[in-house]
């Protein structure tokens, strides 16, 4: 039952790390209809940024987690205004490729800018723990659940305001968007800032202990692909239990799979999601929680 | 954006048989053809072995970025789970070949049909799935194909990896070279000219394909989906069929890649290979017979050219990965990024919709030089 309970919070925690992943997906998702592929790799590259003001720069890891954010949400902002602007009313198709275009110049960028050897994500926890009730509860993890929880809230609050309302309708239609003055070019850089903030926050959380920091956290976020796809790409409540589901899914199957299915391989756990996801989507095409959208000829 | 917006876009890449424009004479394309024939028969003495060995390797990539191309370029089917189906290939062939000695021309076309089938099996979820929702599941089949290739190691030689056989047709031996109609070819020689002999079917194959119903098929299914199947395109059969080809395509690539490398490992096949297929289809030019293989010529033969010159390029490193050190492998996955977001802007059908902008700016200047002679202008 410990062994249960600890697997459990665990599996909470990475949940709710899920969860901020899924939920910078969602964001572009829910602005623009596309999904962008290049948000695992603007979560490394928040999360080498943040460590290396961390570490090399000295600054304090909260200042320092602002910093970061702030640069990679520069980075999202960035590409809207430099790249995607122009592809306004191209095919989800060119859109897409566009986002793999950035992946592959973020993913090679980092080892050149903070070099590719194992680091440390900078926070200040390590691997220090609670020890309550028979169970070891890392901080960081738990750091991790209050951090999601926090902006999950903000973003359920910005998602009822003025700007979310505007957010939606561009999603819905945007040639109709426009027609009623929603200034598209704009709510679609803040949902890129958006997605690059909540990238560099995720980011810094997923190197966490008992992980750390390499190039390859950016496929580490692939992971949450299941994630939104469980809950549905246009529900955020969706994304967000999708995280959790996967979370749990993903340290039981670590847990438990060891012992009882070992044919199926050592490191199981990473597959795991995305045989849950394939066999879901089997059923459901569009998630547990998606809509299937209208057809018209 | 509108439904039909989307159709007017997607459906802007023509296929087409070459680079030339279709009103191009078909002296001159005959003539275009024939120079390409004979600069890719005589390049193998033309060059030396570092360029001998990046041609190869650019053939046999043309093999597998065709395949993507008949699924994503033609029937607009979005996967980058490629690399699964290459690396399928080419544990047929170390199977087959290493451990089971079967001849060349067993274990290179067994490639192409395991990979085939494992692209049947996983094609339906295409038929359920759609757009960006193919696009993950895709990536899900790179993940879980890593998952077995490290795992299974009866079938792949586990984490770490399994050696592939040289092919060896009867006499025909590849590993020591052989004599020719009285030409000496070595080991690279030889490859290059069976990558070129099966990339050249390959290339007839798509084409006709694209030329016949299927490929109108595939075409309808790609700029509408519903729409062609309210016209009577069976769309099930259709996209099957696209991936049954295209991961047939991919192995046989990877196959041949692997078995040219000689050694392969399971971490390999990753999402980054299929994201340089991806980006080999789009900077060549989609839905072509030649777009694949010149985005080929420029994904594999780039980093070929950085290692050439990293001597002379002071800010390019030929060492391992570190702080501040920007290596070959780095700075031309920065340029595959670079090159595929300015081509899907600038000029959304590739390389080879450049070369159909120039060959009818020449055209353009032709008629208009004809229409002045005809109105009694003097032109000199």
């Amino acid at each position: 039952m410990t062994t249960f309970a600890q697997l459990l919070f665990a599996g909470i925690a990475l949940g709710s790390v899920y969860a901020l992943v899924a939920l910078g997906f969602t964001v572009v998702f829910r602005a623009t209809r596309v999904i962008n592929f290049a948000q695992g790799e603007m979560l490394a590259f928040g999360a080498f940024l943040t460590s290396w003001l961390v570490l090399s720069g000295g600054l304090p890891f909260w200042l320092a987690l602002v910093v970061g954010a702030g640069v990679t949400a520069g980075i999202g902002l960035a590409f809207q205004a430099l790249v995607l602007r122009f592809a306004l009313g191209r095919p989800d198709f060119t859109v897409v490729m566009l986002t793999l275009g950035l992946a592959a110049i973020l993913q090679s960028a980092i080892p050149p800018l903070f070099g590719s050897n194992p680091r440390a994500n900078g926070d200040p926890w390590g691997a220090s723990a609670l020890h309550a009730a028979g169970l070891v509860l890392n901080w960081v993890q738990i750091w991790s659940i209050v951090t999601a929880v926090v902006v999950l809230v903000a973003f359920y609050w910005f998602n009822r305001s003025h700007f979310g309302l505007a957010m939606r309708a561009a999603a819905a239609d945007e040639e109709a968007a426009l027609a009623v003055g929603i200034p598209l070019r704009r709510v679609f850089a803040v949902a890129w800032a958006l997605a690059g903030l909540v990238a560099c926050i995720g980011g810094v959380f997923v190197a966490g202990f008992p992980s750390t920091l390499d190039p390859t956290v950016g496929n580490v976020a692939l992971l949450a692909f299941p994630a939104i796809i469980l809950g549905g790409i246009d529900s955020t409540t969706g994304a967000v239990l999708g995280g959790f589901l996967i979370g749990a899914v993903q340290e039981l199957t670590a847990g438990y799979q060891p012992q009882y299915l070992s044919w199926l391989g050592h490191n199981f756990y990473l597959a795991a999601p995305y045989v849950v996801m394939i066999l879901v989507l089997l059923v459901r095409p569009y998630g547990l929680f998606g809509s299937r959208p209208a057809e018209r000829l | 954006m509108t439904g039909l917006a989307v159709a007017a876009r997607v459906g802007d890449a023509p296929p087409s048989r070459s680079l030339l424009p279709k009103d191009a004479r078909p002296g001159w394309r005959r003539l275009w053809l024939a120079a390409i024939a004979v600069l890719g028969l005589l390049l193998p003495f033309m060059v030396n072995g570092y360029w001998l060995a990046t041609a190869v390797f650019v053939l046999i990539a043309a093999i597998g970025a065709l395949g993507l191309d008949v699924l994503t370029g033609r029937t607009g089917q979005i996967s980058l789970g490629h690399a699964f189906f290459l690396g399928a290939g080419a544990y047929t062939g170390g199977v087959l070949g290493g451990r089971y000695g079967l001849s060349a021309a067993l274990w290179i076309p067994a490639a192409a049909v395991v990979a085939g089938i494992l692209g049947g099996l996983v094609g339906p979820t295409a038929l359920r799935l759609r757009g960006l929702y193919l696009a993950i599941v895709t990536i899900g089949l790179v993940f879980i194909g890593q998952h077995v290739f490290v795992n299974v190691s009866y079938l792949s030689g586990g984490p770490g990896g399994e050696a592939l056989p040289v092919p060896r047709f009867g006499r025909l031996n590849f590993a020591t070279g052989a004599h020719v109609g009285g030409l000496f070819l070595n080991r690279d020689g030889l490859y290059y000219y069976l990558a070129l002999v099966l990339l050249a079917g390959a290339m007839v194959y798509v084409s006709n394909v694209g030329h016949s119903r299927p490929g109108r098929a595939m075409s309808a299914v790609r700029d509408r989906e519903l729409a062609a199947a309210v016209l009577g395109v069976d769309v099930a059969r259709t996209k099957v069929t696209a991936f049954v080809l295209s991961s047939m395509l991919a192995g046989l690539s990877g196959a041949l890649y692997g078995s040219f490398l000689g050694f392969v490992v399971p971490t390999q096949w990753n999402l980054t290979l299929s994201i340089q297929y991806v980006v080999m289809i789009v900077v060549g030019g989609m839905a072509t017979v030649w777009g694949p293989v010149l985005g080929a010529a420029v994904v594999v033969g780039l980093p070929a050219l950085l290692q050439n010159v990293s001597g002379s390029l002071p800010f390019l490193a030929t060492g391992t990965n570190n702080h501040g050190v920007l290596t070959v492998s780095d700075a031309s996955a920065i340029a595959y990024g670079v090159f595929l977001i300015v081509f899907l802007l600038v000029e959304p059908r590739g390389i080879v919709g450049l070369g159909r902008r120039f060959a009818s700016l020449g055209s353009w200047f032709a008629t208009t030089r004809q229409e002045k002679k005809a109105d009694g202008v003097n032109t000199d």
